[in-house]
Parts: structure tokens; C-alpha cells; sequence
């Protein structure tokens, strides 16, 4: 039914589809720990070899009464649940910057326990509800 | 029967109804859903009015990847089958993809400068947004400048071919990696997200914006057809 031409061009694509496959899977596979965008504290944590001196980006949530704002920085504690980070930033934060949301600082780390910000982004999470909907769920 | 369907004087009767249809209806459609979108639909219980720009940069990015999709569909299709009507499908449906691309990248950067604090950040999700613009461009490229045929539509296929595997990576982005863009709200399978209110807007936006594409397509569509016709050829 299908002519020997038609056919050769659906092998030919198939063994070029392939092989694309393969080198895309290899490449993405290889290139995996650089395309996270920040670690998160457990992460930091079980890391044996961490360069302290790089800059990185943290990012977790903001622990519930963590926030300390003083005159001269603003300190916050960013936990993934499991570990938590202490963050010293000083400077402005975005409007979206709250206790029990996502945020992502970039900056050193000191040690494994305190980081020195020097940017601050919020993150926000997939929920898009109206402002009576929310306290409906806080009752 | 084969040949009377894809006749051109067929083809282009039928888009000129369809034009005339979507005519009609768009201006009303359009008024009615913005005003959704920007006036009756609630403002987010943290972002405030903000929220207003996702009625606009949702239904772009999903037009986006379903015109880089279809544009790969017809790609291989037409290498395997030469069906030279596709072609000018592809032609005309690569600059839509073009502009919601870049419309969904703009959109969505004055959205992330009130909330995340950050007009640009090269995460994965970004990134790959950036690199599907660039495929456009490129395949845009190759129809328009690279000139014997044959050659530019080989060009042309093989970029969508290899464009496609950007797609599930866009998609699955922020579900593989740690992103500052937010996981998907909307889902096939599962729960959404999005409070029934303000998914009643965003979906009426996907409908005026698939619309839109389709108005120029046509249009488009229908210019390629006229000089198919004057060049002189009988049948595709």
C-alpha cells in the first residue's frame, strides 16, 4: 500500500527521531544538577564538598515567626521542613515576601547554618483563589 | 473525492464563510471577556489585582506550544507524504506562534516584577521559553530566506523535528526542577487550582485568543492560496 518511497522516509525519520532522543536524554541527564534553580536546606545539608565561597540561590519557605526586622537587616529562617537556614538580607523585599510562602535568596553561605543574602525573590505557588475564599479557609 | 476536498476554489470559499463567522463574532466575544478578565473577575488574596495579566499570559503559552506541535505534526507528516497544502499551513501558522511566544515572555515578566521581585530569572522554565522564541525565529527563517524550495522545507522540518523535544520540556520544567515559576495550576488529570471564578475568565481568554489566531490564519491562509492561484498552478 505504501510505496517504497514513503517507506524509506519513515525509517529514515524514525532512526533520526531516535537518535535526537538519545542525545537530548543524555544531554538533559548530564546537565540535571545545574538546571536547578536553588537547593533547597536538606540539600545544602547533605552536600560533602560545598564551595562556600560561590554564590548560590536558597530557596524553601519562610518559617512561621521566623521575620526579625531591625534597622539595619532583616532576618528570616528558610526551611524545607526537614532542615533550616538561617538568611541575614539587608535591602527591600518583594510585596509577595510572607511567613509560610516560598521565597529564594541568593547569596554565600557562612556555614551550613547561616546564609548572607544579596537578593531576595518570593515564590509564588500555583493557588489563585479570591480574598473571601481564603478566609473561608482559615476558619 | 481526495482532490475535489483539498481543491484551493473549496479551500478558500470555505475560509472566507469562516471569516465572515469569526468576524461577527469576535468584537462581542472580545468586550465580553475582558471585561471578565479586568473588571468583574476577583483580585487574588495575595498577588491583588496583578493576577489580571494570567487571563493574558496562560492562554499565550498554551497557544504557543500547541502551534509548535501542530507545526511539528504537519512537518512530519508532509516529509513522509508530500502533501504540499500543509506547507502553506505551516507558512501561515508559524508567525502565530511567534507572537504568543513573545506575548506570553512579556506578559509574563511584568507579572514576575510585582511578585517575585524580578522582571527575568534563568530558570528552566524560562529558559526554555526563551529557546521554543528562538525556534520560531528560526524556522520562520528558513520558510521565508532560504531559497530553493526543496532545501527550505527540509530546513524547515528538521528545526520543528528537533524543536519538538522542547515542548515536554517546557511543560515538565517545573515539575523535573526546582524553578522560581510556579508548578502548573491547571491540570489534565487532578485537582485544579484555580478558584472556579477566575477560571470562568481565564478559559473565555483561551477562546478569543484561539479565535484571534484562527482570524489570522485565515487571512494569511487566504493570501497564500491568491498567489498559489496567480503563479500559475493548476493543483497542489
Amino acid at each position: 500500500m505504501l510505496t517504497f518511497k514513503v517507506k524509506r522516509r519513515i525509517i529514515y525519520l524514525g532512526i533520526f527521531c531516535f537518535t535526537l532522543f538519545l542525545c537530548f536524554f543524555y544531554v538533559i541527564k548530564t546537565l540535571n544538577q545545574s538546571l536547578l534553580y536553588f537547593k533547597t536546606p536538606s540539600e545544602i545539608f547533605d552536600d560533602q564538598n560545598l564551595d562556600l565561597s560561590k554564590e548560590i540561590r536558597l530557596g524553601g519557605m519562610v518559617k512561621k515567626n521566623s521575620i526579625k526586622v531591625n534597622k539595619r537587616e532583616i532576618q528570616f529562617i528558610i526551611t524545607d521542613l526537614k532542615k533550616e537556614i538561617l538568611v541575614s538580607y539587608k535591602g527591600t523585599v518583594p510585596n509577595l515576601f510572607l511567613e509560610e510562602k516560598g521565597v529564594i535568596a541568593e547569596g554565600k553561605l557562612k556555614d551550613k547554618k547561616f546564609f548572607i543574602a544579596n537578593r531576595v525573590l518570593a515564590k509564588h505557588d500555583e493557588n489563585y483563589k479570591p480574598p473571601s475564599e481564603n478566609q473561608l479557609d482559615k476558619k | 473525492m481526495m482532490r475535489n476536498l483539498f481543491s484551493l476554489n473549496k479551500i478558500y470559499i470555505f475560509s472566507e464563510k469562516t471569516l465572515t463567522f469569526i468576524k461577527s463574532v469576535f468584537p462581542v466575544l472580545l468586550i465580553l471577556g475582558l471585561t471578565f478578565a479586568l473588571v468583574l473577575s476577583p483580585p487574588d488574596y495575595l498577588q491583588g489585582d496583578v493576577v489580571r495579566i494570567m487571563y493574558v499570559h496562560v492562554p499565550s503559552a498554551w497557544i504557543a506550544l500547541g502551534t509548535f506541535s501542530t507545526l511539528t505534526v504537519l512537518s512530519i507528516i508532509n516529509f513522509i507524504f508530500k502533501i504540499k497544502i500543509l506547507e502553506i499551513v505551516n507558512l501561515c501558522i508559524a508567525p502565530i506562534g511567534l507572537l504568543f511566544t513573545c506575548l506570553a515572555i512579556i506578559t509574563g515578566s511584568i507579572w514576575a516584577e510585582p511578585t517575585w521581585g524580578t522582571w527575568w530569572a534563568w530558570d528552566a522554565r524560562l529558559t526554555s521559553m526563551i529557546v521554543l522564541m528562538f525556534f520560531y525565529v528560526m524556522i520562520i527563517y528558513s520558510q521565508k530566506h532560504i531559497k530553493p524550495k526543496n532545501r527550505s522545507l527540509m530546513f524547515t522540518s528538521i528545526i520543528s523535528i528537533i524543536g519538538a523535544i522542547n515542548i515536554p520540556i517546557i511543560k515538565y520544567s517545573v515539575e523535573w526542577w526546582n524553578t522560581l515559576h510556579q508548578p502548573a495550576s491547571i491540570k489534565i488529570t487532578g485537582e485544579t487550582s484555580i478558584h472556579s471564578s477566575m477560571l470562568m475568565p481565564l478559559m473565555l481568554m483561551l477562546l478569543i485568543l484561539l479565535l484571534y489566531s484562527a482570524l489570522i490564519f485565515l487571512m494569511k491562509y487566504k493570501t497564500e492560496i491568491i498567489k498559489v492561484k496567480r503563479s500559475g498552478v493548476k493543483r497542489l
